[in-house]
């Protein structure tokens, strides 16, 4: 009875995290609130390196600053990043990136093993460039090789909308946003993989069609 | 259990021999080192921002994100203009003078097209989906595009959700996203 008791609190308790992430970048519910839930991607040309290109992966949305403190990336779960140079939505080079003991690996940009749903991490294969994860509150810790640089840490969701308001919008209690609006991001955080590469290892010049995904080890 | 493992094993040496020469066969171009591999199935996917949130319904939100890009458009354009549709019942065409289907039939195949020669942006009133920086304020674009019709002016309440700006700054350096709060 007691033990009854105890299940029921439990699952009272799962079911008020599962709502309270409910609109976590609000994707779909097999990965919200996991590991693999991606958040956002970003791909721009490099601030500091014109030549360079940013690919950006978030993942994790709406972290606390207390729980970003203790949040991981998952070693099982690994990032990629999908280039297509042909324009037929099938990815011609790949950068994946995997974590483990505090470092993220990162691989390429590289033609994948194989494409679609299942990727491959081959066991020859070395790392291009590596870095420590950055801890919460660290300096950002900066791995390099070469032009190629890379990121692995907690960071601000970059990420801003009235996503509240929008919500009130689809359910039919609003007919309008709000002005001011109020961003339903502010004060959170996300984990974020940034890699940036040369121009030249992903197609030079020209337009790539760029996807992320994130992969489960089986 | 351990006989059918064998049976499964000549079956692919089977098939891997009647490939040969014609096809590459497995995953390392007919090599037959004897190399092992991690393999990773695919769980969430993301191009364009919102895409999946806004026209994907409920119960096809995990089907996208594990249906491959080059098959998107087949599978959800039809679906995308019905949503499009119903979000926008008076939608005829949009700023980039899109129909209801070329626009569905565009965004349906969620991946986003990075320019490597110069300026990359979601939209910056020049460029049009050239990439996606940090600062861009998509949202605003995407409801733009979905409510404000052909010349942008429609709908105004639906058009601007009036949060243009990140709350934090953005670093000039790698990795140029803003410390955590």
């Amino acid at each position: 009875m007691k033990r009854k008791a105890v299940i029921t609190l439990g699952s009272l308790a799962l079911i008020a995290t599962v709502y309270l992430f409910a609109a976590d970048h609000i994707d779909a519910p097999g990965v919200a609130s996991t590991s693999s839930d991606i958040t956002d991607f970003y791909a721009f040309q490099s601030p500091e390196t014109s030549s360079n290109v940013v690919f950006v992966a978030n993942l994790q949305g709406l972290l606390s600053p207390s729980a970003s403190a203790s949040a991981n990336f998952d070693e099982n779960v690994m990032i990629e990043f999908n280039i297509d140079n042909t324009g037929d939505a099938i990815e011609d080079l790949v950068i994946q990136c995997t974590f483990k003991d505090g470092k993220v690996y990162v691989y390429g940009p590289m033609s994948p093993t194989r494409t679609g749903l299942t990727s491959s991490i081959v066991s020859s294969m070395t790392a291009t460039a590596t870095a420590n994860i950055t801890a919460y509150g660290a300096n950002a810790t900066v791995g390099t090789s070469g032009a190629m640089k890379v990121f692995a840490g907690p960071r601000d969701d970059p990420f801003f909308m009235d996503f509240a308001q929008y919500g009130e919008i689809i359910a039919g209690n609003a007919t309008s946003f709000n002005s001011p609006g109020s961003d339903t991001f502010a004060g959170t955080n996300v984990m974020s993989v940034v890699v940036e590469v040369p121009k030249s290892t992903v197609g030079g010049s020209g337009t790539i069609n760029t996807w992320v995904t994130s992969n489960r080890k089986q | 259990m351990k006989k059918t493992y064998i049976n499964k094993f000549w079956a692919v040496a089977a098939v891997c021999t009647l490939a040969l020469g014609t096809l590459s066969c497995g995953d390392d171009d007919g090599e037959m080192t004897p190399e092992t591999s991690t393999t990773y199935v695919q769980e969430d996917q993301m191009g364009r921002p919102a895409i999946n949130t806004v026209f994907v319904s409920a119960d096809q939100k995990d089907n996208f994100n594990t249906t491959v890009p080059s098959a998107q458009g087949a599978a959800f354009q039809s679906a995308f203009q019905a949503k499009l549709l119903a979000l926008n019942p008076d939608y005829t065409t949009n700023l980039l003078t899109f129909s209801a289907a070329a626009f569905t039939g565009a965004l349906a195949t969620d991946v986003l097209s990075v320019s490597l020669d110069g300026t990359t942006t979601f939209y910056d009133g020049t460029n049009v989906l050239t990439g996606r920086a940090l600062a861009d304020d998509v949202i605003t674009v995407e409801l733009i595009l979905i409510f404000g019709g052909p010349d942008a002016t429609e709908k105004p309440g639906l058009t601007d959700d009036n949060v243009s700006a990140n709350d934090k700054a953005f670093l000039s350096t790698f990795p140029y996203l803003a410390t955590p709060w």
